[in-house]
């Protein structure tokens, strides 16, 4: 035992000139096949959204500068575009909508959200459910409805005194319903981070409530109504469908981009209003990435969350609100679904199921069938894409570049609105000289384009999963020399199964309402259900348009039904670990 | 927690297994830079076949890193590791021989028990009866054979680490890596699993590294004790020569707790106080002349003021009792020193000593044996006041 004193090797002191040396580049550690295999898959991931996103993308500034020759004129169609009012006037137009519309969906969704979860009023559940409808049907529905019920031969048609439901205000109001829900969900989040401590200092000092509304509630839920703002912002702006049914002859940006592409086939207009149209969403997608990385350190671990306390004249006024909110969504909802069913709307108001034969007003059943078909495709192959990405940046091993580069180009497509990604899916497969040309027109590059366009959503629900999952598993599972690939599918997708589900769900249901993301790439092979509801509507045919749009409605509604059922059924007996 | 009585501590590490004397592990020069930061500064170790080493320090002083480094986790930036002869620095960890369990016990939550310990073994080509038969085994190692079929979530903490032990050395590595084992457990199972661990690592006879910031824990457990501080290793040796004899102020307080005094150096066997000469242990020539003059709470007596004895192996302090606590076994007295104008901490057991000397107030005089006055280089004040992690551990002596 004595002999241990001298076996001692102090790297102490004497070694300190050493640390200079110590800057030297680091040895080289040998890869395993294992490495090989995980980076091999990290590459394919990199080069899977390169040719999917940013080389199509690539192409959108390159053609602005072009002719429809192709050869390289500068800014000239820059030039043409700004110095042509009437192409112009889309700018000041989109802009006014979208203010207008955030600001309206921004008050209404924070009363609601206070609603929630500052108030102790009944039915908090069923409410905050209803409000979510409108996240089942196309931005097209909403838009369709108020035709019913504000057009020329509305049932409400009185309440705007004339003035016509066709311009800004059918916009504003069919923008409202869209947007109000996915605005509802960050609002909703942002204010149940409080800390119930900083209400009982301010009533302890003796604030009024006024007063600890605006010192504590609001500074709390900062930096999520900016973010909601954000998200409102960019999803007006960058909407198609609403102001294309409703938007008479006001013209915005995105209705600007179809024109051009399909009704005048000047592809590089189309191209010079998409890179307009990339600013603002880019622009508000950084300002909000900036902001939320800031929420992340507003909140405590140790926060003890805020219960409210019954006060029947708030509670009251708060339902009241809620309900109206609500009953206003039910209306738009039920009156498109119940105009589909009316014979001949306002003259003969017999129910009859007509309109469902899609077949006489030159659509058809089969573009459902496609759309479904789109939608198991887009939920297959996208989940497995997206989850599987996200767990090679969450969990990979070294090699951190390239995983940190995957998750950069993960956080693309948000910003990118799903018209300017269809157009840049045009110029880049369509070219003849492209290997992939033969995706062009199938159902391949429409499932492909909606995995891209809503693949942001999905990374980060995966990654914030892959966090909760101890770190560890990966160390584990190399110290017992079992394989990454048998850890990630004996371990990490089982436990993230309720994930993965979500996330499955959330594809299916967008890729069967998009409009704007597969408009300039289906062909009449793949068309789809959501179009058919775009081209029935441009057709007169208004009420057949209002039945596939509810049939959407209802298929979503059924999937997400689905959904529920299975997280409790089957995730209750394949999870039964989760329970202690 | 209270710890024996002041002795030698030799029992605890009686060695079972036996030992050659080629170190099983060794670490060479090894550096590991995160950008611009070292935290591991040319480490060198060596560990033998069947050892238990502790790797002890505060937070961010490297421990971790030098295991995760060892195991091939987070390779280190320069520098070699041998283990058994093999040089495994360059190793993928797949390539490397270790067990390792962590503080987080990271059991796989949808795999029970007994497919959790099985979950190496695919690995080994095991038959099937050879895996079940494995299993059991080790779930009667660990004691808990009845737990075979139960989810990890519906376990106890201290037996999920358990688990996770088990399945650690289910493929029968011949390093056992510890990161942390014990800290998320509560005081009462923590102190048995210790023992526990410490018994199965002496049945098998495997070579274990374990990571800890707790001082009793590391004291009660090693073989050996690798103290490391900011990315460098400040002393190794067995718990009693860190205890007794730390190296420098660093190991002195954050092992146990040291007293220390501002002193000038004089010679090599004294030390200056102002005019007063003061006898000390024989110290190794100092770099300059500030220097801690330094003792363990439990080796002064408290005296009477004024009374002084034997001045030949003792020396004595004058000071007044600021205030006493009574911590069951012994007295933890602090004594305001007037030659130093700085108190001190002084155990004393609560039976053998004259109770009425301690009440706040009064003169007293510390007898410390000068065999026990050990002296250390002062760079700074800042061991003196103590590092990060030592206020941790501060409460629950190793003393008495």
């Amino acid at each position: 035992m004595s002999g241990m004193a001298s076996d001692h090797l102090s790297g102490g002191f004497q070694n300190k000139e050493l640390e200079e040396q110590g800057a030297i580049k680091a040895d080289k550690v040998r890869l395993s096949r294992q490495d090989y295999i995980q980076r091999a898959a990290v590459l394919l991931a990199v080069l899977f959204l390169f040719v999917a996103l940013i080389l199509p993308l690539g192409t959108m500034p390159i053609k602005s500068l072009q002719n429809a020759e192709g050869d390289f004129i500068g800014l000239a169609n820059f030039a043409s575009y700004i110095s042509n009012p009437a192409l112009f006037q889309s700018v000041l137009n989109s802009l006014q909508i979208a203010l207008i519309s955030t600001g309206v969906v921004l008050t209404l969704a924070f009363l609601f959200a206070y609603g929630l979860t500052r108030t102790c009023m009944p039915g908090k559940k069923t409410l905050r459910a209803l409000t979510l409808l409108p996240l089942f049907a196309p931005s097209l529905l909403p838009a369709i409805s108020l035709i019913y019920l504000l057009g020329n031969q509305g049932i409400f048609k009185e309440v705007l005194m004339g003035a016509s439901v066709y311009g800004p205000i059918g916009i504003v109001i069919g923008m409202c319903f869209w947007v109000f829900p996915h605005v509802l969900m960050i609002m909703v989040t942002a204010l149940s981070n409080s800390d119930a401590r900083l209400y009982e200092a301010a009533q302890v000092m003796k604030a009024s409530p006024l007063r600890t509304f605006f010192t504590v509630t609001l500074p709390s839920a900062k930096y999520g109504l900016i973010s909601a703002g954000f998200v409102a912002f960019t999803l007006v702006i960058t909407d198609f469908g609403v102001p294309k049914v409703i938007g008479g002859d006001f013209k915005v940006l995105a209705t600007d981009i179809y024109k051009q592409v399909v009704g005048q086939q000047n592809f590089q207009m189309g191209a010079v209003v998409s890179v307009i149209l990339l600013l603002p969403a880019v622009f508000s997608f950084a300002a909000d990435r900036l902001v939320q990385k800031k929420q992340v350190a507003m909140l405590s671990a140790r926060a003890v969350p805020y219960i409210p306390k019954p006060n029947p004249v708030k509670d009251n006024l708060f339902l009241a609100i809620c309900l109206l909110v609500v009953s206003a969504i039910l209306l738009v909802i039920g009156t498109a679904a119940y105009a589909s069913f009316v014979s001949f709307w306002p003259y003969n108001m017999e129910l009859s199921l007509q309109h469902y034969d899609f077949e006489s007003v030159g659509s058809s059943w089969d573009y459902y069938f496609n759309s479904i078909e789109m939608a198991v495709w887009v939920a297959l192959i996208g989940t497995g894409i997206v989850f599987f990405n996200a767990y090679l940046v969450e969990k990979g091993r070294a090699f951190e570049p390239v995983r940190n580069l995957l998750h950069l180009m993960a956080m693309i497509p948000m910003a990118v609105p799903g018209m300017v990604l269809g157009l840049a899916y045009i110029f880049f497969f369509n070219q003849p000289d492209n290997p992939l040309n033969f995706i062009y027109a199938t159902m391949a590059i429409l499932v492909l384009n909606s995995v891209v366009h809503f693949y942001t959503v999905c990374h980060l629900t995966s990654v914030t999963a892959l966090k909760q999952i101890d770190g560890e598993f990966e160390s584990v599972s190399a110290s017992l020399k079992i394989p990454f690939y048998v850890t990630f599918w004996r371990i990490t997708l089982p436990v993230s199964l309720p994930a993965v589900l979500e996330i499955s769900v959330y594809l299916f249901v967008n890729a069967m309402t998009t409009v704007s993301a597969v408009i300039f790439i289906y062909s009449s092979d793949t068309m789809l259900a959501s179009i058919s509801v775009l081209n029935m509507d441009e057709a007169g045919n208004t009420a057949s348009a209002a039945g596939m749009g509810v049939l959407i409605l209802l298929t979503c509604l059924t999937v997400k039904g689905l959904h529920w059922l299975l997280s409790q059924q089957i995730l209750g007996l394949t999870q039964g670990w989760r329970n202690r | 927690m209270m710890a024996q009585p002041q002795q030698p501590i030799t029992s605890a590490f009686t060695p079972l297994v036996k030992r050659n004397n080629a170190p099983y592990l060794q670490v060479n020069k090894v550096w590991k830079h995160y950008g611009n930061f070292a935290a591991l500064k040319d480490v060198s170790l060596e560990i033998k076949d069947g050892e238990f080493v502790c790797f002890l320090g505060p937070s961010g002083c490297g421990k971790t890193t030098l295991l995760r480094a060892i195991a091939g986790l987070d390779p280190q930036s320069r520098g070699e590791i041998v283990q058994g002869g093999q040089t495994i620095s360059l190793l993928p960890p797949e390539q490397r021989d270790f067990g390792i369990v962590f503080q987080s016990y990271a059991l796989f939550p949808n795999l029970t028990v007994a497919k959790n310990i099985a979950y190496g073994l695919r690995s080994l080509k095991l038959s099937r009866n050879q895996i079940e038969a494995k299993v059991t085994e080790l779930l009667n190692t660990i004691g808990l054979s009845d737990m075979a079929y139960k989810y990890p979530a519906q376990l106890s903490g201290g037996q999920q680490q358990r688990i996770a032990l088990a399945r650690a050395l289910a493929t029968e590595p011949s390093l056992l890596l510890l990161d942390e084992p014990l800290s998320a457990l509560d005081a009462r199972v923590r102190l048995h699993l210790r023992q526990e661990i410490r018994k199965l690592q002496r049945k098998l006879g495997i070579t274990t590294i374990m990571v800890t910031h707790d001082q009793e824990e590391a004291l009660a457990m090693a073989d050996r004790i690798v103290v490391m501080n900011h990315g460098i290793v400040e002393q190794v040796g067995t718990p009693e020569e860190v205890y007794r004899r730390p190296i420098n102020a660093f190991v002195a307080n954050f092992v146990g707790t040291m007293n220390l005094l501002p002193v000038k150096v004089s010679g090599n066997k004294q030390v200056r106080l102002q005019e007063r000469l003061i006898n000390c242990r024989r110290y190794k020539k100092q770099q300059t002349a500030a220097a801690w003059l330094a003792f363990r709470p439990e080796v002064a007596a408290i005296k009477p003021a004024g009374l002084h004895g034997d001045d030949k192996h003792y020396e004595y302090f004058n000071g007044t009792v600021l205030h006493t606590e009574f911590m069951g076994n012994f007295l933890r007295i602090e004594v305001n020193l007037s030659d130093f104008q700085q108190s001190v901490q002084v155990d004393v057991s609560s039976q053998h000593t004259d109770l009425t000397l301690c009440m706040a107030g009064h003169q007293v005089s510390l007898a410390v044996p000068v065999n026990e006055l050990q002296v250390f280089d002062r760079y700074d004040n800042s061991a003196a006041t103590g590092d990060a992690g030592h206020s941790a551990v501060a409460t629950d002596e190793v003393a008495a």
